[in-house]
């Protein structure tokens, strides 16, 4: 078990430094950079532009030279535990990410739990009950949930709140909690507003999941192992749970590779959309301004995420199933 | 045995509704069980004999029902019906494991693959016994020990996935034994096993009846077996029994025309079909030697891989010009590697295989390109086990018989046309068939179609991959006497592989026999079969049950 985890950090490695070239590269890939991103708004406000400024910008962060040469800077300073520096902000980008990286992480560790906790017993109770009005109900309603966009659902969301019940629910803290330090009462105010982005980030892959857990199932309940496990007398609701749901789990624990890239985007437009402190509405706007080592920065450690939620995946499957932990 | 029946079933009904018709898939069925006895249900496909079992133990699938009959179990104190039991609740749960247990077809499916072996036996103990878990334990232990299977303590940790077909099926066994059953129901335990592996289940069964008087009611489609095990037989056909008897009487003096019919099929393949004798002076047609095909085993980090999965490992065979030989062979002997290594599916990691082709000098199939390969596969051809799923659902059958020839030959599409339904002719379906689809035909008319698709080119050798497994008995020497009548007609070979030796016996000229990817054995199909030399084959050819219960070692002279 141990040598198996080790295999799978292992393998994490090349793939980490896969990311990082593709995040650097896409980048690198919209015309000019943060230095004319700059000018351009400084000739927006009616200002001359000073060539030799900009020329000097250019060379004080290093964009001047080879893609390469900027690319192995960036990723050598990574190493040492330095992200460089925002340009767009004047700090150093580890100061700008971390609490918002933090939030993302949270968010979407939160969303992933409660989209487990939801749709794994409607998806078990569908294929059981299958074609009755639960399993008709829920089928709809998850059609309808895949299909309505997430930002749309915000805005609906966040337009009922304010209008009807007068409360406000952008952000993920109350103002008067915002820089408070913690304590009980600023986490059930976290909670307060945290779970309208966990609903409206997880009601599309609840949906999904919910129809891949009931899928999965119906394959099983009709295996030969169902059936001599009933033949021994087991009571039907303990059958289920234990033999067929257990196997079907499998594929469903192995979602959370592709679940976590979708949350992760999702929660970029929600968050713009709910003004919520998490790195995506800040990504977005260093995209936006081209300030390379803070979007870069942002790319690469969501990139992380991805990777150490599908090893957490692995891990649990492995744990899960002895086919794959013995072989 | 004694005369106390425990189990009456009278004028039991199960029906199917599908879509807007009802199959009757068990019509008004009645027999009795006594105690301690083998009760063999014998009938082809279709014939309802697994959804009795299952009714049994209210375990018929969804949509299908009891409609009507009763089960009758005698427990001691009076008689319950089981149809009144209704498919839930705790009085049916009683009977279920702990007065009837059932075994299954597939051992590899028929036990979860994420328990241990021990956890699912100690839980059917604990569902019916008041007792400790570690006594459970105890039990289960002793259970595997009884069943031969080595080393039971250790075995209860481990998992289905890691015990072979037959250890599975033993294992299987055990727990269907745990809280000493008065009925045991076996549907086809041992079909999908080995032919050695068989013997020993059967013999297993059969021992472990008679320590505990258990009642057998078993279900099976092989008449060798029934002829090894049955104390009587009862024969169903479309959902209706046909005949019931001892099993002496079934084989000696079968009453109803349908239970001959069957033995006749039976009986037709135990004695070879009379062939024309080879000529003095063989020409070859294709000369496998040395073959080898080697699977590495580790990925070998930075390097070669320093183990290997032999699949075939220095086989020479020759294949005369129409001969037909036959490869034989328990599952995971490399046989049907073999035949599609012969093809190319697999290139061979060593060897030759040499090829005369109709015109020609004589080429090597294991070192041929690509364009080469494509021309050879004209003349040579291929027949698959599974007619289900060799033929394309989605395309007609006019479109399956003419593809080769569309590929191998530029004949035109009326060409085409005639010539299909020529071969459809040829193999005994009617010619207009040719716009229909596969799922329209059964099992031995598709079969015909795959032969029909496989001669389509005239080919000069045809590599046939168990094409009678898949077929009822009554339909495989159908199959196999049309394979012949097209061998004399076209000067045929084949290679044709099988793990059934009867029917190896009826087809072949000579067999080869192989073992973990080796030929330990080959010569005339007479003498392998009636004096082999080899043990392996010894074991083999001894382990096949025949279909004549005086042949059983309890019989009486």
């Amino acid at each position: 078990m141990l040598i198996f985890i080790l295999k799978r950090v292992a393998g994490m490695i090349p793939a980490m430094f896969a990311i990082s070239i593709l995040a650097f590269t896409v980048i690198q890939l919209p015309p000019g950079d943060y230095v004319s991103t700059y000018a351009a708004q400084i000739a927006q406000t009616g200002e001359a532009v000073d060539s030799a400024v900009l020329a000097n910008l250019r060379e004080r962060y290093g964009l001047g030279e080879n893609v390469a040469v900027q690319y192995f800077k960036w990723i050598g300073g990574i190493v040492r535990g330095d992200f460089g520096q925002s340009f767009e902000w004047n700090q150093p980008v580890t100061e700008l990410v971390w609490g918002r990286m933090g939030m993302t992480a949270l968010i979407s560790f939160l969303t992933l739990i409660t989209m487990w906790a939801v749709s794994l017993p409607i998806g078990i109770i569908s294929a059981v009950r299958q074609y009755s009005v639960i399993d008709y109900l829920t089928t709809t309603f998850a059609f309808l949930a895949t299909a309505v966009p997430e930002f749309l659902v915000a805005i609906v969301l966040l337009y009922i709140s304010t209008m009807w019940f007068g409360v406000s629910v952008g952000g993920l803290f109350s103002p008067a909690f915002e820089n408070a330090p913690f304590s009980l009462a600023k986490v059930l105010d976290f909670l307060q507003h945290a779970w309208i982005p966990i609903l409206v980030i997880g009601l599309g892959s609840t949906a999904a999941l919910t129809r891949i857990m009931r899928a999965n199932l119906l394959d099983e309940l009709h295996k030969p192992y169902v059936e001599a496990a009933r033949a021994k007398g087991l009571p039907e609701g303990r059958l289920v749970l234990t033999y067929p749901v257990r196997v079907a789990l499998n594929p469903f624990i192995s979602t959370i590779g592709w679940v976590l890239p979708a949350l992760i985007s999702g929660e970029l437009i929600v968050s713009t959309v709910l003004n919520l402190p998490t790195a995506g509405p800040l990504l977005l706007q260093a995209l936006k301004s081209q300030d390379m080592y803070l979007a870069g920065a942002f790319i690469l450690l969501t990139g992380g995420l991805v990777l150490i939620g599908t090893l957490i995946s692995d891990i649990l499957l492995a744990i899960s199933d002895p086919r794959i932990r013995l072989s | 045995m004694s005369d106390e029946t425990i189990l009456k079933v009278r004028n039991l009904s199960v029906d199917f509704p599908i879509q807007k018709s009802v199959v009757h898939a068990v019509k008004q069925v009645s027999f009795d069980l006594k105690r301690g006895e083998t009760l063999c249900v014998v009938g082809e496909s279709g014939s309802g004999k697994s959804v009795t079992a299952r009714a049994i133990l209210q375990l018929v699938a969804k949509p299908g029902a009891i409609t009507g009959g009763q089960i009758l179990l005698n427990t001691g104190s009076g008689e319950v019906d089981i149809v009144k039991l209704g498919s839930r609740g705790l009085a049916i749960r009683e009977v279920r494991g702990r007065r009837i247990a059932m075994i299954f077809q597939e051992p590899m499916t028929s036990l979860s693959p994420v328990h241990t072996i021990g956890h699912q036996i100690v839980e059917t103990i604990l569902l019916h016994e008041k007792i400790s878990k570690e006594e459970a334990r105890k039990r289960a232990a002793a259970l595997l020990g009884r069943v031969r299977i080595p080393e039971p303590e250790k075995a209860l940790d481990r998992y289905s996935f890691e015990f072979s077909g037959g250890m599975r099926q033993r294992a299987m066994i055990a727990m269907a034994l745990s809280c000493n059953p008065e009925i045991l129901i076996a549907d086809e335990p041992t079909t999908a096993l080995d032919v050695t592996t068989q013997a020993e289940i059967l013999s297993l069964i059969r021992e472990l009846q008679r320590d505990r008087g258990m009642a057998v009611l078993f279900i099976t489609h092989d008449m060798g077996v029934v002829a090894q095990i049955a104390d009587r037989v009862m024969v169903m056909f479309r959902g209706e029994k046909v005949e019931e008897a001892g099993v002496f009487d079934l084989f000696e003096r079968p009453q109803q025309a349908y239970t001959r019919a069957l033995l006749g099929s039976v009986l037709k393949l135990e004695t070879p079909a009379p062939r024309p004798p080879r000529p003095a002076a063989e020409k070859p047609i294709a000369k496998i030697e040395n073959l080898e095909l080697h699977f590495p085993l580790n990925a070998g980090f930075m390097g070669r891989p320093t183990n290997y999965l032999k699949a075939i490992d220095g086989v020479s065979l020759t294949i005369n010009q129409g001969e037909t030989v036959g490869v034989v062979g328990e599952s995971g002997s490399g046989k049907t590697t073999l035949g599609r290594t012969l093809l190319r599916v697999y290139d061979p990691t060593g060897g030759q295989v040499m090829y005369w082709p109709s015109n020609g000098e004589p080429v090597d199939i294991a070192t041929l390109n690509k364009a080469g390969m494509k021309s050879l596969y004209g003349e040579v051809r291929m027949v698959f086990q599974d007619p289900h799923s060799s033929l394309n659902p989605r395309m007609t059958i006019y479109q399956t018989i003419s593809e080769p020839l569309r590929t191998n030959t530029d004949m035109t599409e009326r060409q085409m046309m005639d010539r299909v339904s020529e071969l459809l002719a040829r193999v005994g379906l009617p010619p207009d068939i040719g716009d229909r689809y596969p799922h329209a035909f059964s099992g031995g008319q598709r079969q015909r179609i795959s032969i029909a698709r496989a001669v389509a080119v005239r080919p000069r050798l045809i590599i046939a991959d168990e094409p009678t497994s898949a077929l009822d008995v009554s339909l495989r020497h159908q199959v196999l006497d049309l394979m012949r009548d097209l061998q004399n007609e076209y000067g045929l070979s084949y290679l044709f592989i099988s793990h059934d030796i009867s029917v190896i016996r009826y087809f072949c000229d000579r067999v080869a026999v192989m073992k973990n990817g080796k030929i330990v054995e080959v010569g005339d199909v007479v003498q392998i079969c009636e004096n082999p030399q080899h043990a392996y084959t010894q074991n083999l050819i001894g382990a096949v049950p025949r279909p004549d219960p005086r042949l059983r070692a309890d019989a009486p002279q």
